[in-house]
């Protein structure tokens, strides 16, 4: 197991840059998620530790080696890849000590390891089937069997679960976190799928367009998006974000905008200096801390949208005169009624709020 | 289940349509069949009074065209040989490396190709290999021909491999291969398939073709099947149909064989990248 090091890594193709300036450490036995969508350079950031591709500048550390123009095969490495790129000329077995193979294991030992491995993922006895006679999520876990049954420094997983059913997914994801958890090794994991990388990650790095625009825990992700994109983009479904105008005014932050009613919040340092900039700031709240209410102050009116019900709970969509919508986790069990006017409260200590150019604004005790 | 009268019609129009247009093409055939067993076979179609193989004893007799038979699969051979090798490294190449205006390679050699083995080039090929000194030899043959059908073979097996997802040898990098093993472990036996295809390809090209050994060639010794067949020509220049039919049948069992031979081993049948 190694850490892994990126200093200034930048990833040009022609004059378009897939990863801008990019800088972080993930140290050793951490699993880290790169989160993003599509074509933000996750694949290519991956790529780049991998050794498939070289960077345009900048250097990669594994350990306290600069592996940054090394060959994958002297990397130390093992990696899943989104299409699993399984062999489709060898059976299972083969597939999976491939690896093995190449490092000049003798055919006992690699067929005992594949069986071994093979055991563990519960496919040992597909081991004499071809690739393309075994189904989708057997091949899912004969990649990882193949990732695993080689001792690397470092493990890369290129979405591994996505071509994978959803109940199959959970099954798996479950399986990785075991592994991750008992194995301690030091993974990298690329998804575009936010309930996925806070599941397994000790820590994310969200990308958008080429860049790190947050590398946390998923918890402080969670808790507090840098930027309106990052609240954006986690939760099930995502942070709900209004315009609002704000008002400094005797100790406290007034935020004005139509159907919306907010009692004062305290002030802030950050807050006075970003409406000192620009008094159109945005106010984010997430879903889950939404609820029907009664209440004069702290909610959000609107028209009804849409009323989904999920079991456990239903989201309740609303759409406000500015035609921005704003949605709610409820829980079913709070037998509410709806009318085709709703009003949503919340508490003021759930409220997120961020500048005109979308950074959170920070509490001044964190 | 009830047609209409205009449907009947119909359907007995369009079979006897068939079957006059299949019957058109299975007469050559028929007559390919039968009339090397046939004593007295003459250019029309006759089943044969009594089958027999004296025609085949005639022609084994023959040293000019058994030696052709040898020639022929010497040059065969030797360019399917090169062809295979160089056009699957070639379009490996082209197909993985990014050699800037590798398109445009592929396919200014795929336009001039059809010049090298066309007969407009044939004074200066003649003259080219003349001056190498390599007229009247089977090498001279080989590598025309070569150069005629790399360029295709480049073209389709580029094709085919753009297909393949490159992941296949990148996993076998990350897995500790270099960049040799993974082409001979991983990404030769997923190409195979089309290098087959192409070998045959070139096989039958070569096997048929007439125009180029007869210019590049002028000994007796090395004169492949395809000019050899004149030998079963009476001087007078009209054909001696027993042997002549003989000789084609025996001519053309190497290319159904290696047909079926593929087909069977093959199947001319691609692996293709696994989707899940
Ligand atoms: N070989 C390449 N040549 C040119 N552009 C490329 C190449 N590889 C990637 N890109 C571009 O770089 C950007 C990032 O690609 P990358 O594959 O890293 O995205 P990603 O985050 O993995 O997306 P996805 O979730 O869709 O897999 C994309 O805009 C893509 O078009
Ligand atoms: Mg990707």
């Amino acid at each position: 197991m190694a850490s892994i090091s990126f200093q200034n890594v930048t990833k040009s193709f022609g004059d378009f840059n897939a990863v801008s300036n990019a800088t972080f450490e993930i140290n050793d036995g951490e699993f880290i998620c790169l989160l993003g969508p599509s074509g933000c350079g996750k694949t290519t950031s991956l790529r780049m530790i991998a050794g498939l591709e070289t960077p345009t500048s900048g250097r990669i550390y594994i350990g306290d080696r600069d592996v940054t123009a090394l060959h994958p095969r002297d990397r130390k490495i093992s990696m899943v890849f989104q299409d699993y790129a399984l062999y489709p000329h060898m059976n299972i077995s083969d597939n999976i000590s491939y690896p093995l193979k190449v490092r000049g294991e003798n055919e006992a030992t690699r067929g005992e390891r594949a069986q071994e491995v093979a055991d563990v993922l519960k496919i040992g006895h597909l081991l004499d089937r071809l690739p393309a006679q075994i189904s989708g999520g057997q091949q899912q876990r004969t990649s990882l069997a193949r990732a695993l049954v080689n001792p690397s420094q470092v493990y890369l997983f290129d979405e591994p679960l996505s071509n994978l059913d959803a109940k199959l997914r959970l099954e798996a994801r479950g399986f990785l976190h075991h592994l991750q958890h008992s194995m301690g090794m030091t993974s990298v994991y690329v998804t575009h799928d936010q309930a996925e990388a806070m599941a397994l990650a000790t820590r994310v790095a969200v990308m958008d367009q080429g860049r790190i625009v947050q590398f946390a825990t998923p918890m402080e992700i969670y808790r507090k998006p840098a930027t309106t994109f990052v609240a954006n983009f986690v939760g099930n479904p995502p942070m709900n974000l209004l315009p609002v105008e704000a008002m400094v005014a005797d100790n406290v932050l007034k935020v004005r905008a139509e159907g919306l009613e907010v009692a004062d919040i305290p002030m802030q340092r950050s807050f006075a200096e970003a409406v000192a900039v620009n008094p159109k700031i945005t106010m984010g709240v997430r879903p889950e801390h939404l609820r029907a209410t009664a209440e004069a102050e702290n909610v959000v009116r609107g028209k009804l949208f849409a009323n989904e019900n999920m079991g456990a709970e239903k989201l309740v969509t609303i759409e406000r005169p500015d035609a921005a919508r704003f949605t709610a986790r409820i829980f079913t069990d709070d037998d509410i009624i709806l009318t085709e006017d709703v009003a949503l409260g919340f508490s003021s200590k759930h409220i997120t709020l961020f500048d005109a150019d979308g950074n959170r604004l920070a509490l001044d005790d964190e | 289940m009830t047609l209409s009268f205009h449907q009947m019609l119909s359907r007995i129009s369009f079979s006897v349509l068939t079957a006059i247009i299949g019957i058109a093409f299975a007469l050559p055939l028929l007559w390919f069949l039968f009339a090397p067993f046939n004593a007295r076979a003459e250019l029309g179609l006759e089943i044969p009074a009594v089958f027999t193989l004296q025609n085949f004893y005639t022609v084994f007799e023959n040293k000019f065209a058994m030696r052709g038979l040898l020639n022929s699969f010497i040059q065969s051979v030797g360019g399917v040989v090169l062809v295979g090798i160089s056009a699957t490294l070639a379009a490996y190449a082209l197909s993985r490396s990014d050699v800037p205006g590798k398109k445009s390679i592929t396919y200014i050699l795929l336009l001039f190709s059809s010049v090298v083995s066309g007969s407009a080039a044939m004074v200066p090929i003649f003259l080219i290999i003349s001056s190498l000194g390599l007229i009247d030899t089977h090498i001279a043959v080989i590598l025309v021909f070569a150069g005629g059908l790399l360029p295709t073979a480049m073209f389709i097996l580029r094709d085919f491999i753009d297909g393949i997802p490159k992941s296949y040898e990148e996993s076998a990098m990350v897995a500790g291969a270099s960049s040799m093993q993974a082409f001979r472990d991983v990404a030769l036996p997923v190409i195979r398939p089309g290098i087959v295809v192409v070998v045959v390809w070139a096989f039958v090209n070569i096997w048929g073709s007439f125009l180029i050994p007869f210019i590049l060639l002028r000994s007796d010794e090395l004169m492949p099947a395809s000019v050899a067949i004149y030998s079963f020509y009476s001087e007078a220049g009209t054909p001696i149909v027993t042997l002549l039919a003989a000789y084609a049948l025996i001519y053309s069992f190497p290319v159904i064989s290696l047909y079926l031979f593929v087909n069977w081993k093959f199947g001319f049948r691609f692996f293709g990248g696994i989707k899940a």
